[in-house]
């Protein structure tokens, strides 16, 4: 949407003030995003863009994020290219892209180096074995959360599909490609039959 | 390392593949990455795999790092790099052209809705497989898979800020109870 959209003219406090960012604004912004962020990032984009400096709305932020999220692949990543790439281009894209990967990579890669040289001594090995049993706890929470909407509005469909993708990938061990180009087509097919029922029936 | 082929190539075709196939982001991956870094590649062993991921979720940053540290032990720093612009490089031009051809259109179209509820449920068994993947690779003890369920059961019912239960875990690896 352009900022200068009709919308643009009302008093309400959540439209964006600010004029659009630049190339070091849109690199700095993603990589204070990024060094925020541990375990999710997207809660602190959402406090940048849209409380901090006001580059969108709320609306707009969620509009942007629910198509990052329904393409494959990193959706926070998506979204720093989507976003900067609306405001500057396709250079606004990479730089939003730099900011988000870059200075997090740089700490990592320290990290890798310094597990590649001391990864054998005792004490570190015990101390990450804790750190990988509750952080693997926090993913099994995540994962919980995102199931709730379906158990709650029991969507038997999405339960099953949900099934059978976690044996097909987690019991069976199968390469995720091969599993997805069944179960995509499947369940879009599945999904538009539900919703196209549901509709003649009114 | 049992490919003929150079090491960096393989990162490219692999995390590029996955890249476009991570549908819910990088922890739905987490189990293709494990199937070929650990079974297929021999990259790494079980307990490599677990140590790099905690490692991924100590870190700042997005979650996709943990390709990062998988590339760089491959390949060093090079293989980092490589790894990480694979598996983020082609999504991110994915979405960039589709983003355009939305504000463009701006159609009333239900298939994005259609197609987005029916990722839903696929991207959650898939990261059901990563729960039970890491899991296994991580909870050697029963002691380990109480501090897992522990850590779950804490995530879930409450607003404690995570990194006190990944320090929790240190802390009890530490001193050698896991």
């Amino acid at each position: 949407m352009p900022p200068d959209s009709p919308t643009a003219a009302s008093p309400a406090p959540d439209i964006p003030t600010s004029t659009p960012p630049g190339l070091i604004a849109l690199f700095v912004a993603f990589a204070k995003i990024s060094l925020a962020g541990f375990g999710g990032v997207l809660v602190w984009a959402r406090r940048a863009i849209v409380d901090q400096h006001r580059w969108m709305t709320a609306d707009e932020f969620n509009e942007t994020y629910a198509l990052c999220h329904f393409l494959p692949g990193p959706n926070v990543v998506n979204l720093s290219v989507v976003f900067g790439s609306r405001f500057r281009g396709i250079p606004g894209g990479i730089a939003a892209f730099a900011g988000l990967l870059g200075p997090p990579m740089l700490i990592v890669t320290i990290l890798a180096a310094l597990y590649a040289h001391f990864g054998e001594i005792d004490a570190l090995r015990r101390i990450l074995a804790g750190v990988s049993c509750a952080a693997v706890g926090l993913l099994i929470s995540a994962v919980f959360r995102m199931m709730m909407p379906l158990v709650k509005r029991r969507d038997l469909i999405g339960l099953v599909v949900m099934a059978a993708v976690f044996t097909a990938i987690g019991l069976l061990r199968l390469p995720l490609p091969a599993v997805l180009l069944v179960a995509i087509p499947l369940s879009i097919a599945i999904t538009f039959a539900i919703r196209r029922g549901v509709r003649h029936e009114f | 390392m049992n490919s003929d082929a150079n090491p960096i190539w393989t990162l490219v075709w692999t995390f590029g593949l996955m890249s476009l196939f991570a549908v819910g982001g990088a922890n739905a991956a987490i189990p293709e990455m494990h199937r070929i870094a650990v079974d297929v590649q021999h990259w790494m062993t079980d307990k490599q795999f677990a140590d790099v991921f905690a490692i991924s979720q100590m870190s700042p940053g997005p979650n996709v790092l943990i390709v990062t540290l998988i590339g760089y032990s491959v390949a060093g720093v090079g293989g980092a790099l490589v790894a990480t612009l694979a598996m983020c490089v082609p999504t991110a031009v994915l979405a960039y052209y589709v983003s355009r051809l939305f504000a463009r259109s701006r159609t009333h179209s239900r298939w994005p809705a259609i197609i987005q509820a029916a990722l839903v449920p696929l991207s959650i068994g898939l990261m059901s497989a990563s729960g039970l993947i890491l899991a296994l690779t991580s909870d050697r003890t029963w002691i380990a898979a109480m501090v897992t369920v522990a850590a779950a059961v804490l995530a879930f019912a409450t607003r404690l800020n995570p990194l006190w239960m990944l320090l929790a875990g240190g802390c009890l690896g530490f001193a050698g109870v896991i």
